[in-house]
């Protein structure tokens, strides 16, 4: 972004919950399914249907607003009134002013908070699909809408207008889906449209001035989306303002093709969405047991699981970037029971974590199904000098393949075999002997220069051993051979 | 004495197996054949699928099973009540041709109760109107005078009961909408407790005050019909989790010790032959043992202009699903706006796109304030009222109509002066309690008078039992002679 301005952004994030029906009736919540398949009466929105509240979509609900740090509330639903061919009865219900979840916060793996106005329940509308050249309404040939999707439960979270960068509004999508995920709440697939994403941006000279007039942009598909388009946002109202006009409030589309927002709708165009309390439902009021019941049922969240790694790493909390961001992909891939599995027999948490979040990372699928025994035994041997991080690396890649196993025998079945001090001392000897100029610079007393032969020497001995020699135990002879 | 029950002796007729059910529908399908050509209570008759259950209940009885205390009784359905297969209009071209996909959860009680649905009657186009003038089908006559209207909206039920097509039938009350037809036709009308009654399958007009509920000819066929369709019911979220009164029970109880007020507020607008008739149901009851006093309650008078912002709120609302796409009449245009508009200009009536807009005036951003959150406020002033009220008596007395039918076409060009025939019902329904309307002698005109009697939330036991000494009192009232040929 152009330097001498700042950015403010809120995010309004849709979940889908991962509920077996949908909101106010029995039909299935299931994502492609033959069109029209998954309906009754109530979510068609016949005449005569009532809605009734399903159980499990509050707790997840509340399951959320848990994680997020929320008070959660006595709620009410309302009916949102607009008339659209995939809103079944023409007005959407949703909670309004009365959510269930209100004043939380999302902790971000660098140490920023954001703040979580509200996260309400409403369902989901039907889905349009416009045949013809547009795609879009305008212009459509004919128009066919599947219901499926009509009164699918979704939560709707609003963050305070708290983010100042891209970075920091990717790293808020990508945070608050890992834990939609591991409440247990979403499958957080945006590219499935479970979970979907709204920006609210707008942009000021200082953090000093008043928030500046905001643009909501729509159509967002992916976190990647989400960055580009909050860029290209802020540098078209920057170049807006510079000019000397005004930002119009207004909602836009994200074009991903064209890298581009185009206006949807200004604020003048807005609808009237006539808000009443729905009469056919009552107010929601959950008791302390039950959401102290939904509380206890819930996994650690990611910011939790993220300590707990960086606790064993180094208790005062005392890490480097890239140990943080190795913890951050842990967590993320869902892998650091495998690492906490392995520490807790003995491994350094420095391996541990390395090996997981750079080897086993690569393959994350596959890491979250493998046997914790094998794994924490594979890493075992490679941290008592028993494999080399190059043998244990291949020896993990079977491991991952197989699901499991017996890190002893693969590693037996390659050949592999930690080499015997004296064979490493004489395969030590016979390179400093075949290098005697790279011996001599080692030698000397040129810092930068025994630096860059030991790490020559080193790479001929794995060369002449064929990878079984220890890197470290290498150094370790070369520094007595010179004495 | 005993309240008399002509539905309970015909339904132990067909238990015993000393009348058949289908020699019953037979009967009451003839008199409607024969009759309701000069009263069109009927928007459709299922004559075949009425034979074709009281078949069913005749076969029951055959094979020693009891059909249910309404075997083989033959019940009319509110066009608005949902019947599987069975076209369901509310009286409005814009639902021409939809036949739902379920039944009501009122209509599975009543079959599962051994009655017989024989049709579904005439009503004001989606149960806005006091005349069943508004109706897309014409209107309902007064069976006591085919020149008058029967009341509305469900006048056709109303009608049905007084013509003696059928014993028993269903209507809905949103703003009296079962008790002002019940008073102009000379029948029992009772609008029970928001929430005693599931609403599912109802089609909904304004969703905080919609109660069906049922007419008979007498208080204690009402009370068994209201006994069979009450309940909890999990498919209707305000349906209330408790066990709702059992009233034919209590309806021989009397009212010694009962204390009784009489609505001054309802009096004042009534006509002198109508509020002769409800002083003199208050000397009887006082004459029966009940202590009877004058009340105000000058909430009441608040009612008529809360309910005209909150009912129209929630119809602008309720009626947005009928846009074409999915279900009943679709004007075809060149895109789905359009389409939108030209399907629900040309599907509705006039009085239903008028409360459409004044309900959608009353939502929009800007006047919300001033018109529909003011009327909630004024009916919570209203339940306030009646809740002092209800401090001192069991049961409140009045009119249930300001004047007896009056005639077709009288105010269907003045809309206030027709709102203003339900000034005396409305109140209850903003406070979700039950009323009900008992036929009590005529007026100066001959036709009937029906009064009113309204309790606190869940009273339909002491509402009835008042209703039923009421009713024993009640100076008669002539029996509609349908064009030329008399029933039986």
């Amino acid at each position: 972004m152009k330097p001498g301005w700042e950015m403010v952004i809120g995010l309004e994030v849709h979940c889908e919950l991962r509920t077996a029906t949908k909101l106010f009736c029995g039909c299935p919540n299931l994502f492609g399914d033959e069109p029209n398949t998954n309906v009754c009466p109530v979510c068609l929105g016949l005449p005569g249907s009532l809605p009734v509240l399903n159980q499990k979509a509050v707790e997840l609900a509340m399951a959320i607003g848990t994680a997020l740090n929320c008070e959660i509330r006595p709620s009410t639903f309302h009916r949102k009134n607009y008339f659209y061919p995939d809103q079944a009865k023409d007005y959407q219900i949703s909670q309004y002013d009365e959510p269930i979840n209100v004043d939380g916060y999302l902790d971000l793996p660098d140490g920023s908070r954001v703040g979580i106005e509200r996260a309400h329940m409403e369902e989901d509308t039907g889905k349009t699909t416009h045949a013809g050249a547009s795609g879009r309404i305008h212009g459509a040939d004919y128009s066919l809408v599947d219901y499926n999707r009509s009164g699918v439960p979704l939560v709707e979270i609003v963050s305070a207008p708290d983010m100042r960068s891209s970075a920091q509004a990717r790293a808020y999508a990508t945070e608050l889906r890992a834990m939609l995920v591991a409440s247990g709440a979403s499958d957080g697939k945006m590219e499935e449209g479970s979970m979907r994403v709204d920006a609210n941006i707008s942009v000021r000279r200082s953090s000093d001035d008043p928030f500046g007039t905001r643009c909501e942009i729509k159509n967002l598909n992916s976190v990647r989306s989400l960055g580009r388009a909050i860029e290209y946002e802020a540098d078209r109202q920057i170049a807006i303002i510079e000019t000397g006009e005004s930002v119009v409030q207004q909602t836009r589309h994200w074009d991903e093709d064209a890298g581009r927002t185009q206006t949807l709708r200004s604020k003048e165009d807005a609808y009237d969405y006539r808000y009443f309390l729905e009469p056919d439902l009552v107010p929601l009021v959950p008791d302390g047991e039950w959401i102290r019941a939904v509380a206890d049922t819930m996994g650690m969240m990611p910011a939790a699981r993220r300590s707990r790694l960086v606790d064993l790493l180094d208790p005062a909390g005392e890490v480097s970037d890239s140990q943080a961001d190795q913890v951050a992909t842990v967590v993320d891939l869902g892998l650091d029971d495998l690492v906490i599995a392995a520490v807790a027999n003995g491994v350094g948490s420095g391996l541990a974590l390395a090996r997981t979040a750079n080897e086993a990372a690569t393959d994350a699928e596959a890491a979250r199904k493998v046997d914790p025994d094998s794994y924490v035994a594979l890493l075992t041997m490679e941290d008592s000098g028993a494999l080399t991080a190059t043998q244990s690396k291949t020896v993990l890649a079977d491991l991952l393949a197989a699901g499991g196993g017996d890190p002893a025998a693969l590693a037996a079945a390659k050949g592999y075999e930690a080499m015997s001090e004296d064979s490493l001392a004489s395969a030590v000897a016979e390179v400093v002997a075949a290098h005697p100029d790279a011996w001599g610079r080692y030698c000397s007393d040129d810092e930068g220069d025994r630096k860059k032969m030991a790490g020559m020497l080193t790479g001929l001995v794995m060369k002449a051993t064929r990878g079984q020699a220890d890197g470290k135990a290498v150094a370790a002879e070369l520094q007595r051979l010179r004495g | 004495m005993t309240a008399p029950r002509p539905t309970i002796g015909l339904a132990n007729a067909v238990r015993s197996g000393g009348r058949s059910a289908l020699e019953v529908v037979e009967e009451h399908l003839a008199a409607i054949e024969a009759g309701d050509g000069a009263i069109h209570a009927f928007n459709l008759v299922t004559a075949d699928l009425a034979r074709h259950q009281a078949g069913a209940v005749d076969r029951m009885v055959a094979d020693g099973e009891d059909p249910g205390p309404l075997a083989g009784v033959p019940v009319a359905l509110k066009d608005n009540l949902c019947t599987r297969g069975v076209p369901t209009t509310c009286s409005s071209r814009i639902l021409a041709g939809w036949k739902p996909p379920y039944d009501a959860t009122v209509v599975e009680r009543l079959r599962a109760a051994g009655a017989v649905v024989v049709g579904k009657t005439n009503m004001d186009e989606f149960a806005m109107g006091s005349s069943t003038e508004t109706s897309a089908t014409g209107p309902t006559r007064n069976p006591h005078d085919t020149t008058r209207v029967p009341g509305g909206s469900s006048g056709g039920s109303a009608a049905a009961v007084a013509a003696g097509f059928v014993p028993l039938a269903l209507g809905s009350d949103t703003g009296g909408s079962i008790r002002q037809p019940a008073a102009l036709c000379g029948v029992v009308g009772l609008k029970p407790t928001y929430g005693t009654v599931s609403r599912y399958g109802l089609v909904a007009f304004a969703s905080s005050l919609d109660q069906i509920g049922p007419f008979a000819a007498t208080v204690a066929d009402a009370a068994l019909l209201f006994d069979v369709i009450g309940g909890h019911d999990p498919a209707d979220s305000t349906s209330l989790n408790r066990p709702t009164p059992r009233v034919v029970s209590v309806l021989d109880d009397g009212v010694a010790g009962i204390t009784v007020g009489v609505l001054t507020e309802f009096l004042d607008g009534a006509a002198p032959d109508v509020a002769a008739r409800v002083h003199q149901a208050a000397e009887a009851l006082a004459a029966a043992g009940a202590r009877v006093e004058e009340v105000s309650v000058p909430e009441v008078t608040l009612g008529l202009s809360a309910y005209y912002l909150i009912a129209p709120g929630e119809a602008s609302s309720n009626l947005a699903r009928y846009d074409g796409v999915r279900y009943g009449l679709r004007v075809d245009s060149e895109d789905t706006a359009t389409m939108n508009t030209a399907t629900r200009s040309s599907g509705f009536g006039a009085e239903v796109k008028r409360r459409i807009m004044l309900g959608t005036y009353v939502l929009s951003a800007g006047y919300m304030d001033a018109y529909y959150n003011q009327a909630l406020k004024v009916r919570t002033r209203i339940i306030e009222g009646f809740a002092t009220a209800y401090r001192r008596y069991d049961v409140l007395l009045g009119p249930t109509t300001p004047t007896t039918a009056f005639p077709l076409g009288e105010k269907t060009a003045d809309p206030l002066q027709m709102y203003l025939s339900d000034v005396c019902t409305i109140p209850t329904n903003l406070a979700g309690h039950p009323a009900i309307s008992v036929p009590f002698g005529t007026g100066y005109d001959g036709l009937p008078v029906g009064v009113q009697l309204l309790g606190p939330a869940l009273s339909e036991g002491t509402v009835m039992k008042v209703a039923a000494v009421v009713e024993a009192a009640a100076p008669t009232i002539g029996v509609p002679v349908l064009s030329g040929e008399a029933r039986s």
